[in-house]
């Protein structure tokens, strides 16, 4: 159980930089997801983590003590691979007690270890098998079993889950996360499925080309996400983006046309308005309708039922409970709560807290479930 | 493939039953000549139907080319060679492929060219080492000054020599220092995923450990496939056992010894002791062939997965 600490940690091969100054600290006992599209460099820094790549600047540390140059054994660090990388010569007893063999364990003691491993993560019957006759899901778990054997500090997952169906995939991710309860070792897991990232972590942290664009608890990254790229990366379906200006009054004129929101405390000057599909209300009626756009076609999750907009090209999705039918076609009319609104500079694509309020309106409404006149 | 193609099939079968002949139709003759006497096998045309002096003419070179020995002296050598041959190629592949060391492509590159020049072609500077391998090193001395400067300090002319002519060193080691092997394994360690490696690293494993847990088991298929082609190479094996051994009695082997049973157009034409010599001397790598076939063709054809 130790606590990770990353300083200016960096990555270069030859020229190209694709670890570009991480700093973050990982407390003990916590689970931590980097979560970041393809090759934003979330591998390349778990990698660094477990000493499989060199470090080119900055300082890792692992319990308090600088790894840097340290071995990946020295690091007491056990990873689980996307492949899981089994031994395919050996049998599943054999790749769980490999660890140990190596370590020079005696052979008792490392078989009575290895039962109960295999024991704890449901493997006991399929002990004397190879890998290859078993199925993605018992393959996972010898790969947690083998990694688990050593009792590690820290535990490193690379995108471990990716390769299994989805069914499983849910099922592995409770699991992991009992494991982690059960055994409370630090663990990284590197994703690209959001809802993995969400469901699992303790502290989660956002890539985007080598540097981290936002870490901390997976709803302060949903409710309050520090850059527009946050912003689209993280929520079905992403979250809605329109251009717009503040005028010097304060008042907001989106691309859709004026809103009668203002905001307080900022210059005026071009940004992006952020709003959530669910945070998007339908309007009672014309009066109070905030935004009017044409319906294009509606998905039905059951639970919930996304309307998408359309809006020069791009979509606009509104989130509702299911209730009545809406024809294509049909007009939306929109209401935006302004305590639920998102504003990020256009020019770099950070977040910007400021107060938005509906004009002529002293505090925020709170938002109202009103479904009566939907479209006209 | 679950197409059914009728005529396809017949004729795909009978180019594979004419591929069979052709090959087959020497080697029954060798069978038939070696099984006639030496009248039989001077008639024209040769016999089809094997004769009855089978046994007589395999006792009879077995005694004559003293067989036995020369049977024993290639089994040791093609053995050797083989044995070698799969130690040093998996090495030096291990090197090449799993360590960055700045010589690499360098190294790669010097075993590489080996490959173009094989033995027949440097056969005069390997003839050269073979009769005294510390040769080159005496060279390097000489050319240096060191040997003039050690001449100086003891007194003593520096003469390195170390010979190998008529040793089974001087038949195996310039055989067995070939890169053939070395590329076949390089082609199976590549294919080797990058995790397997990390995971070895992670649990702990140093490179020998790995070598020895991992990469060696994975890898039977090939060592065994790697072994047979160089048993059946070292075996047939002919100019350069010749160049090396002026020592017949105790060095020379079977290949060789063929060549002494064919009939000059001094002898007599025995050409049914030549070919019964042809059957024996042929035995025992067929029966390599035989043992390792299983191995052999998965070794070749795919990687385990
Ligand atoms: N050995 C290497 N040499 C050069 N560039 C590399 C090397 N390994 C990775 N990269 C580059 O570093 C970048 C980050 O790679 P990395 O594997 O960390 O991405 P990732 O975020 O894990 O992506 P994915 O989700 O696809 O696994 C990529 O642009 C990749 O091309
Ligand atoms: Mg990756």
């Amino acid at each position: 159980m130790a606590d990770i600490t990353l300083r200016a940690l960096r990555k270069s091969y030859g020229g190209n930089e694709v670890v570009k100054g991480v700093d973050l600290s990982v407390p003990a006992r916590s689970f931590l997801v980097i979560l970041g599209p393809s090759g934003c460099g979330k591998s390349t820094l778990l990698r660094m983590i477990a000493g499989l790549e060199e470090i080119t600047s900055g300082e890792l540390t692992i319990g308090g003590e600088r790894m840097n140059d340290k071995e990946p054994r020295e690091r007491h660090c056990a990873m689980v691979f996307q492949n899981y990388a089994l031994y395919p010569h050996m049998t599943v007893a054999r790749n769980i007690a490999y660890p140990l063999e190596v370590a020079g364990v005696p052979r008792a003691l490392r078989e009575r270890r290895v039962r109960e491993t295999a024991a704890s993560v449901g493997l006991a019957d399929y002990l004397e098998r190879k890998p290859g006759q078993l199925s993605g899901g018992q393959r996972q778990r010898v790969a947690m079993a083998r990694a688990m054997i050593r009792e590690p500090r820290v535990f490193l997952f690379d995108e471990p889950l990716s390769n299994l169906d989805a069914t499983l995939r849910v099922q592995m991710r409770l699991e992991l996360r009992r494991l982690h309860q059960r055994l409370g070792v630090t663990s990284v897991l590197v994703t690209h499925d959001q809802t993995e990232a969400m469901t699992m972590a303790d502290l989660l942290v956002v890539m985007n080309g080598g540097r981290i664009e936002q870490a901390g608890t997976p709803l302060e990254v949903y409710g309050r996400p520090a850059s527009r790229f946050v912003a689209s990366f993280i929520g079905t379906p992403p979250m809605n983006l329109v251009e717009a200006e503040i005028a010097p009054s304060g008042r907001l004129h989106t691309e859709l046309g004026p809103l009668p929101i203002a905001v307080e405390r900022i210059a005026s000057g071009p940004v992006l308005l952020g709003v959530r599909p669910e945070h998007v209300l339908l309007a009672t009626g014309p009066d109070n309708a905030d935004l009017e756009l044409p319906l294009e076609l509606v998905e039905e999750l059951g639970a919930t039922r996304i309307l998408h907009a359309r809006l020069d090209g791009r979509g606009f999705a509104v989130a509702t409970a299911p209730g009545l039918p809406f024809p294509p076609g049909a007009t939306l009319l929109l209401r935006l709560d302004p305590s639920q609104l998102h504003l990020f500079g256009r020019a770099d694509g950070r977040r910007i807290d400021a107060g938005l309020v509906r004009i002529g309106e002293q505090v925020p409404v709170a938002p109202t479930e009103a479904v009566a006149v939907p479209f006209r | 493939m679950i197409e059914r193609t009728p005529i396809l099939d017949i004729v795909t079968q009978l180019i594979l039953l004419l591929g069979l002949v052709i090959a087959l139709v020497p080697l029954w003759l060798v069978v038939v000549a070696a099984s006639l006497n030496l009248q039989e096998v001077n008639t024209s045309p040769l016999p089809l139907l094997p004769g009855s002096h089978l046994i007589e003419n395999l006792v009879s070179v077995w005694q004559r080319g003293d067989l036995g020995w020369k049977l024993f002296n290639s089994m040791l050598v093609a053995t050797l060679v083989a044995a070698g041959k799969v130690f040093i190629a998996a090495l030096t592949a291990f090197a090449i492929v799993f360590f960055r060391w700045p010589l690499r492509m360098l190294a790669f590159w010097a075993i590489f060219v080996t490959l173009m020049l094989p033995l027949e072609v440097r056969i005069v500077p390997t003839y050269a080492v073979a009769a005294n391998a510390l040769g080159p090193l005496q060279t390097i001395l000489e050319v240096t000054g060191l040997a003039r400067l050690w001449q100086l300090a003891t007194g003593v002319e520096l003469a390195l020599e170390w010979n190998l002519l008529n040793s089974y060193t001087g038949l195996v080691l310039p055989l067995v220092a070939t890169a053939t092997g070395t590329f076949l394994y390089r082609q199976y360690f590549l294919t080797i995923p990058d995790e397997l490696v990390e995971a070895a690293r992670m649990d702990g494993a140093g490179p020998l450990r790995f070598f020895r847990d991992i990469l060696l088991p994975l890898s039977r298929t090939n060592m065994a496939a790697l072994a047979t082609i160089m048993f059946l190479y070292a075996w047939n094996q002919y100019l350069w056992p010749l160049l090396v051994t002026t020592d017949r009695a105790n060095y020379g082997t079977a290949v060789m010894q063929l060549r002494q049973l064919i009939p000059s157009m001094f002898s007599e034409p025995e050409w049914n002791i030549a070919m019964a010599g042809t059957l024996i001397v042929m035995a025992p790598p067929l029966l390599v062939v035989m043992l390792m076939q299983r191995w052999f063709v998965r070794g070749l054809v795919a990687t385990e997965k």
